[in-house]
């Protein structure tokens, strides 16, 4: 049977992302002197998946950087060498490598098997390096097959845990009814991912045992080739068992032995186990317990069973006569409520159990799912779509007779409460927390701050926060822009920081937090700070409208400005505004706001406020005449009923509004949109004062009608672009309203003959419109 | 038209096929099944600011906002008037969604292309090349409209300038 692999190609491209990242955060993180032997286990694990996941798949040359990756990573892991920082670089070279050859397999981009071999040749160099230092066997990634059969319990439990790579777990599979050469094929497939054992249960069902560092869904998408994975019988353990190993070697030649000799292999670990207790740490230990897992397809021993094994053989009783994998975890919860041995014990087993799931993120994994974009949109649509619905009930329950309909009207009060629950756990799938973001700078920072002769402490708060996928996705260039200034241009060179009476190393902080309805993700750094008059200057000679009087704010929102930028001037700010531009822009267009604090001399806060997701807004609903327009909220400074000495005009015309002592230009909404409505006279209406880009206007409409957070609906899908309008969305009652897009309507507002007809757009429609009106 | 030719043996060999057939005024049109989504009755619009007469504005399809065009205004047919009766044809052109205001919809028939004739150049307020070919059926006359062609094209103005 051949398997079409490419179609998997993409879940191991993504993983092994992840998993390089991961290794890289890790590698980022260790303290040299005193490395976390946890970490250092965390990311031999991500270097033995990926060379799994590659070898799996064909790809050579990423399995053979990650077995000399791991050779070297296992000698230091054992304490057989000293973490040095030079292997922290060669570990990251190798992470650059792993990553180009994946970009080439993924996206054929160019790998430069120069430097390849460069990093293949460090990493050997360093690890025969270690070899000459400690004469212990230089090859640490033995075949577990070819362990030698157990002389002494003890020895060959030492021998298990040097030599077993950890993260790799032990899997019972069960099989259905299914003929023996489709077992034969399974046992291959199977073997792909690790050392596989084949037997028959007394019932007539094969049992493959798979020792394994990859995950159950793995497995199963593998079976699921050959067998319904739903047939499937998959025990798991979290971690193979130093004692199983040797087992495996011994055992495999004679599966077919008598019961007789079954219960003597029982016996034997029994025996291992207690030499073991005495002999291993914490970990140790539950890897021998979980090591009985390999029995499960052997009829237990009467012994065994009295040891405490009893939750082993109930799993195993069950699986064998076919049972629901549900009936499975049933059992398995017996297994923690069984009493076993000796109360201290078991807290020690689940304590390591714990630690094993805290420290490996891997096994986490297990418990999410990958899905597509669009069917999360389309989730989220449908549960918009329900929201509304949900509200037109509502709508016409409000109108029936309290009395009589009580019943109804309380079932309907409880299904509001469900949808409300339902959307907002929708879109938090949505979700994702900074982090993502934020876990790609450390290397950045350290790359360019060692490019620069700079030192840098980075420092990241609110990783955790929130935000959504699209905004994350988006941020990433901006941000990136925006860590590289303030290295570069931000923060000194230790001479210069010590002149200022700093310390040598800068810091650099970049934080999410939340405010109100909007995520504020800032860029901080100590370094020199923006210099106004520096700014001035150089914005005068660009000709650009500047004056003494502007306030910092504003002075320094002219880095923003296109071609306020290059290094040809200004040097203590040389550069900042290279894109600073596209920075604001990008932000901009995901309708956040930037926002510069500096001191001279003390350092620069770069401030972006994003809004928390691009689906939802909070708006403000608005009349004219019979239609509904919605305002977005966080641009409304204020609504008010001018009276009408507070409305002057100019020549006549182009109406103001006298506000605390501002004059703000009022754009009437129904002229701007030839709109029929009873109210002209702003005095009759309602004037929402609006901000965007600066410039403040005030926008006359009928009158408001409520605030509410409405679900954005592009209009550019089936109609496209309007002037002035943003986008649309579905108001309770199912209608469509327009929402207003602010910063093009001040625009339009102020270009110049608006009042007298809609001639000041330049659209196609022109003749239409006049028409119309 | 030096391509005239190669055009209406094109067009003949695509115009077979079932068609929607449609009554604006006292004429009769066709549009091809396929294109076709739904049919419905003609809801409370919301109007948009700026956009010509014929546009009546969107609606709300499910969750989905889909521009209105009343053909009637379009074209210059019929009476424009607004009741129950009121039909609106829901196409799916590509993935885009658009509804056309129809006086009625009358029929789904099966055309062969012997049935299909050319278009003479005519001067119409539609333009001859969104027309397929006609159609004698019993008598009747049809109108076979290229609607994807015509609802794509810029004097609907229901899509952005390309060429901009």
């Amino acid at each position: 049977m051949t398997i079409d692999m490419s179609q998997f190609y993409e879940v191991f491209f993504d993983e092994a992302e992840e998993l390089l990242a991961e290794a890289e955060r890790l590698l980022l993180g260790i303290n040299i002197a005193n490395p976390d032997n946890e970490e250092l286990n965390a990311i031999f694990r991500a270097a033995h998946s990926i060379k799994g996941g590659a070898a799996t798949f064909g790809f050579m040359d990423m399995t053979e950087i990650t077995h000399v990756l791991e050779n070297l990573l296992d000698k230091i892991r054992k304490n057989e060498m000293a973490l040095t920082a030079e292997h922290v670089d060669a570990f990251l070279a190798a992470k650059d490598v792993l990553k180009m050859e994946l970009d080439g397999h993924r996206l054929a981009t160019e790998v430069d098997q120069e430097q390849v071999a460069d990093v293949k040749m460090m990493l050997k160099q360093l690890s025969e390096a270690g070899a000459v230092a400690t004469p212990v066997a230089t090859d640490s990634t033995v075949s577990v097959s070819a362990t030698p059969p157990p002389v002494e319990f003890s020895a060959v439990a030492e021998i298990a845990q040097n030599e077993i790579p950890d993260g790799t777990s032990c899997f019972n599979i069960v099989m259905p009814d299914i003929t023996e050469k489709d077992v034969e094929n399974l046992q291959e497939e199977l073997g792909l991912l690790g050392l596989v054992a084949l037997s028959k249960q007394s019932d007539g069902h094969f049992v493959i045992t798979l020792t394994t560092d990859s995950s159950q869904a793995d497995i199963v998408s593998i079976c699921s080739f050959i067998v319904d994975p739903d047939d499937l019988v998959i025990t798991l353990k979290t971690d193979a068992s130093p004692v199983k190993a040797p087992q495996v070697a011994e055992i495999k030649p004679v599966v077919a032995e008598t019961v007789e000799s079954k219960a003597d292999t029982g016996t034997k670990v029994l025996v291992q186990e207690e030499v073991g207790y005495g002999l291993f740490e914490e970990e140790g230990k539950e890897k021998q317990e979980e090591g009985y897992g390999f029995f499960a397809p052997f009829q237990p021993h009467p012994d065994a069973v009295k040891a405490n094994l009893i939750g082993d053989d109930t799993a195993l009783t069950l699986a064998n006569s076919g049972t629901t994998s549900a009936q499975l975890a049933a059992s398995t919860a017996k297994v923690e409520a069984t009493p076993v041995s000796t109360a201290s014990q078991d807290a020690d087993r689940r304590n390591a159990g714990r630690r094993e799931s805290d420290k490996v993120p891997a096994s986490a994994e297990a418990s999410s799912i990958r899905v597509g974009v669009e069917k999360v949109d389309q989730l989220i649509n449908l549960v918009g779509e329900l929201v509304i619905t949900q509200a037109m009930i509502e709508q016409r329950i409000s109108m029936l007779d309290p009395v009589h309909n009580e019943a109804l009207i309380n079932s309907v009060g409880q299904l509001t409460r469900n949808t409300r629950d339902l959307q907002e756990s929708v879109m938090s799938i949505r979700m994702m927390p900074m982090d993502f973001v934020f876990s790609r700078f450390p290397r950045m920072v350290r790359d360019l701050a060692a490019k620069l002769n700079k030192k840098v402490d980075f420092v990241t708060v609110g990783a955790a926060t929130e935000l959504d996928k699209g905004l994350i996705e988006r941020i990433v260039d901006p941000l990136t822009h925006l860590v590289r200034n303030s290295v570069d241009h931000g923060i000194e060179i230790p001479e210069n920081r010590r002149k200022a009476g700093k310390s040598d190393s800068g810091t650099l902080t970049l934080s999410a937090a939340h405010k109100g309805g909007s995520i504020v993700i800032e860029v901080t750094d100590d370094g020199a700070g923006l210099n106004r008059d520096k700014i001035l200057a150089k914005a005068q000679s660009n000709g650009l409208p500047v004056s003494e009087n502007m306030t910092d704010s504003e002075v320094f929102s002219l880095i923003f400005a296109p071609g306020f930028s290059t290094a040809e001037v200004v040097t203590d700010v040389s550069g900042r505004g290279v894109g600073m531009d596209v920075v604001k822009r990008n932000i901009t267009a995901m309708g956040g706001s930037v926002d510069i604090r500096s001191a001279l001399g003390f350092g620069t806060t770069i401030s972006i406020s994003l809004p928390l997701t691009l689906a939802i807004l909070d708006g403000m609903s608005v009349s004219l005449g019979q239609s509904v327009y919605v305002i977005p909220l966080n641009l409304i400074v204020e609504t008010l009923q001018p009276r009408a000495e507070d409305i002057k005009t100019v020549t006549g015309e182009g109406r103001m509004v006298h506000v605390r002592g501002e004059y703000l230009p009022i754009i009437a909404l129904h002229s701007l949109f030839n709109h029929a409505t009873d109210i002209t006279d702003p005095t009759q209406g309602v004037l929402v004062l609006l901000e965007s880009d600066g410039k403040k206007s005030a926008l006359f409409v009928d009158r408001l009608v409520g605030q509410q957070q409405v679900v954005i609906k592009s209009l550019e899908t089936n109609f496209k672009r309007i002037p002035g309008v943003s986008g649309a969305t579905i108001m309770g009652d199912g209608s469509v309203a327009l929402i207003l897009d602010v910063a093009a309507l001040i625009q339009m507002g102020q270009s110049t003959n608006y009042i007298t007809g809609a001639a000041s757009f330049s659209n196609q429609n022109n003749q239409h419109m006049q028409s119309n009106a | 038209m030096s391509t005239d030719n190669v055009m209406s043996n094109s067009k003949a060999k695509s115009a077979e096929g079932e068609y929607l057939t449609f009554v604006l005024g006292a004429e009769e049109y066709g549009l091809e099944i396929l294109k076709v989504q739904e049919i419905r009755g003609y809801d409370a619009v919301t109007q948009i600011a700026n956009t010509p007469e014929f546009i009546k504005g969107v609606v709300n399809l499910r969750g989905k906002i889909v521009p209105i065009v009343d053909l009637r205004i379009k074209f210059n047919l019929g009476k424009v008037e607004y009741n129950e009766f009121t039909v609106v044809i829901i196409l799916n052109l590509h993935g885009r969604v658009v509804g056309i205001v129809v006086d009625g919809v009358s029929d789904v028939i099966a055309l062969k292309e012997e049935q299909i004739r050319d278009v003479p150049s005519l001067v119409t307020s539609i333009d001859t090349k969104y027309i397929v070919g006609l159609a004698t059926v019993a008598e009747r006359m049809l109108i076979l409209v290229d609607i994807e062609q015509l609802m794509t094209s810029q004097e609907m103005a229901l899509v952005d300038a390309v060429a901009a």
